[in-house]
């Protein structure tokens, strides 16, 4: 009698390159991306990630639209931080044409793009997670928490995705009065919620076998490849811009930046998880101070900034998100360019990918946190 | 805060390394000829006390006479940056070195300009469309550029 086992040992394999095709149209591309890989057994020994499926052409329309009407443009780049975009076009036309900003409608800025983060690290957490065959337990714990920020978004801005609230100046509307007690009762809750995400799944074995040392990107490529935000500082790097280059009054709030040590996954998961206790250190400070006063200082409605160019960026949710904006005095921009940080992210994919099997392939490019809108633009 | 570097300082590093009629500065930003743009680059990320070690970003803007592209540098250490500027005048067959080979976040960013202004760079790994189809017709983002539709 043949043990089965045995007799499989005794096989010499020798296994063809697969090509294998991930994509367009997959659950965990958290959009329209697709990944040729080519696989020795389960290993891959090269990716080619093919993007573009969701191309509107955003630099191109902005060229035809007036200044103001390019805002709800920003929006749609990386959908689940329409703040946070509309902030980064806004600070680099002001800075472009001159303008002003109250001290009030800088702290409501700051507010709003520290809610945007949480919400959009929560997304990110809980899709990181779905990946990982979690399947949708923790997604909608932190989706519970998710919903009570939209509620406070569509508060000020009406809308309860693309919010088109930021104006070049300010911003369009002030907050209205039961914004402040809801967004107090949210920051009390929080603290509590996040203990639990870290208690359900910083332990857990599952976890920790698929995600420790798993997609491990070097310090040096991380740098050399452009990659930005939690993947860029879950290698090591103390680098935001918050911190490195401080806009919106960021150099008068104490917070710190958390960084990791391996640039694994398991590290970028927890530098998202810290950054949200940060941003809530921010928001706090943010309510402390807020002053009273104007929220807008009105800019005309087809105004022309003068011919120039201004860049200027923020530290949005994915990485450095930078505005390129170049004026030939007309009422249209001659130039919009958008630094994407969700497309440099992918710059160090294939390096990430190189060597991991097909299932952790799934989890890696979770970990990254990319938003399609954003790469493909 | 991010500083930016003092076009005195960078241009006593790079005198020594190519000649003088091949960059000048518009405001802190040094402009340089094409065919000296690697080893600038090469200069920059490697001079100790500058090292420009991170690519931020490449704009390409089509200026009808010509076509510029903007490169930002960061020195993650010395938290400084850099923007550096390269003109293109062929505009019938433009084309530049790629920087690849030292900036890995450059590639994409080459290829979107590529797709999308028609600038091809020499010795880029896989230079294709990145956004648009293989066989779709023209660069969009030239300001010449019909649409078919």
């Amino acid at each position: 009698m043949v043990i089965l086992s045995e007799r499989t040992m005794k096989v010499t394999h020798s296994t063809d390159s697969v090509f294998i095709n991930l994509g367009p149209v997959h659950p965990s591309t958290h959009g329209v991306f697709r990944m040729r890989a080519h696989v020795d057994g389960e290993v891959i020994t090269e990716i080619e990630p093919i993007f573009g499926y969701l191309h509107r052409g955003i630099e191109k329309l902005a060229e035809g639209k007036s200044y103001r009407q390019i805002i709800p443009l920003t929006d749609r780049l990386d959908y689940v931080s329409s703040m946070t975009n509309n902030l980064a076009y806004c600070m680099a036309v002001e800075k472009l044409a001159g303008i002003e900003v109250p001290e009030r409608a800088v702290y409501i800025r700051v507010i709003m793009s520290e809610l945007q983060r949480i919400l959009s690290h929560l997304l990110g957490i809980g899709s990181f997670f779905n990946d990982m065959g979690t399947f949708f337990t923790p997604f909608f714990y932190m989706f519970v928490q998710k919903e009570k920020i939209t509620d406070l978004l569509e508060m000020v801005s009406g809308q309860r995705l693309l919010y088109n609230y930021m104006r070049f100046g300010g911003v369009s509307h002030d907050l209205p009065d039961t914004f402040l007690p809801a967004l107090n009762r949210f920051l009390r809750e929080m603290p509590a919620e996040i203990d639990k995400y870290e208690h359900l799944l910083n332990e857990n074995e599952i976890v920790l076998a698929r995600s420790k040392n798993v997609g491990v990107i070097s310090r040096e490529m991380a740098i050399n490849s452009s990659v930005s935000g939690p993947v860029l500082r879950a290698t090591g790097v103390n680098w935001d811009i918050r911190k490195v280059d401080p806009y919106s009054y960021y150099d008068l709030f104490d917070f710190d930046v958390p960084v990791g040590t391996k640039g694994d996954c398991y590290d970028r998961y927890r530098v998202r998880i810290e950054e949200l206790r940060q941003s809530l250190r921010i928001l706090e400070q943010a309510i402390s101070k807020l002053p009273a006063g104007r929220v807008l200082n009105p800019v005309p409605l087809r105004f022309r900034p003068p011919a120039g160019e201004a860049y200027s960026h923020v530290e949005s949710n994915k990485g450095e998100l930078g505005f390129h904006v170049i004026s030939d005095g007309s009422d249209k921009p001659y130039r919009l360019h958008v630094r994407a940080p969700s497309l440099l992210n992918l710059s160090a994919l294939r390096e990430m990918l190189i060597g991991w099997k097909l299932a952790d392939a799934i989890i890696i490019f979770g970990s990254i946190d990319i938003c399609l809108g954003e790469v493909d633009r | 805060m991010t500083t930016q570097l003092n076009s005195e300082n960078i241009a006593t590093i790079i005198q020594k390394h190519i000649s003088s009629s091949d960059y000048y500065f518009e405001n802190n930003t040094v402009v340089v000829d094409p065919s000296q743009m690697i080893t600038i680059c090469q200069v920059l990320k490697t001079t100790p006390g500058i090292e420009l070690d991170y690519l931020s970003s490449i704009t390409a803007v089509d200026y009808l006479d010509y076509f510029e592209l903007v490169y930002l540098f960061y020195s993650i250490v010395h938290n400084h940056c850099l923007t550096m500027k390269v003109r293109c005048p062929d505009k019938k067959n433009p084309s530049l070195p790629s920087i690849t080979s030292l900036y890995n976040g450059a590639n994409f960013q080459e290829r979107e300009i590529y797709d999308l202004f028609g600038i091809s760079f020499t010795s880029h790994p896989k230079l294709n469309r990145i956004f648009l189809w293989e066989g779709f017709h023209g660069h969009p983002l030239r300001k010449d550029y019909e649409s078919d539709s």
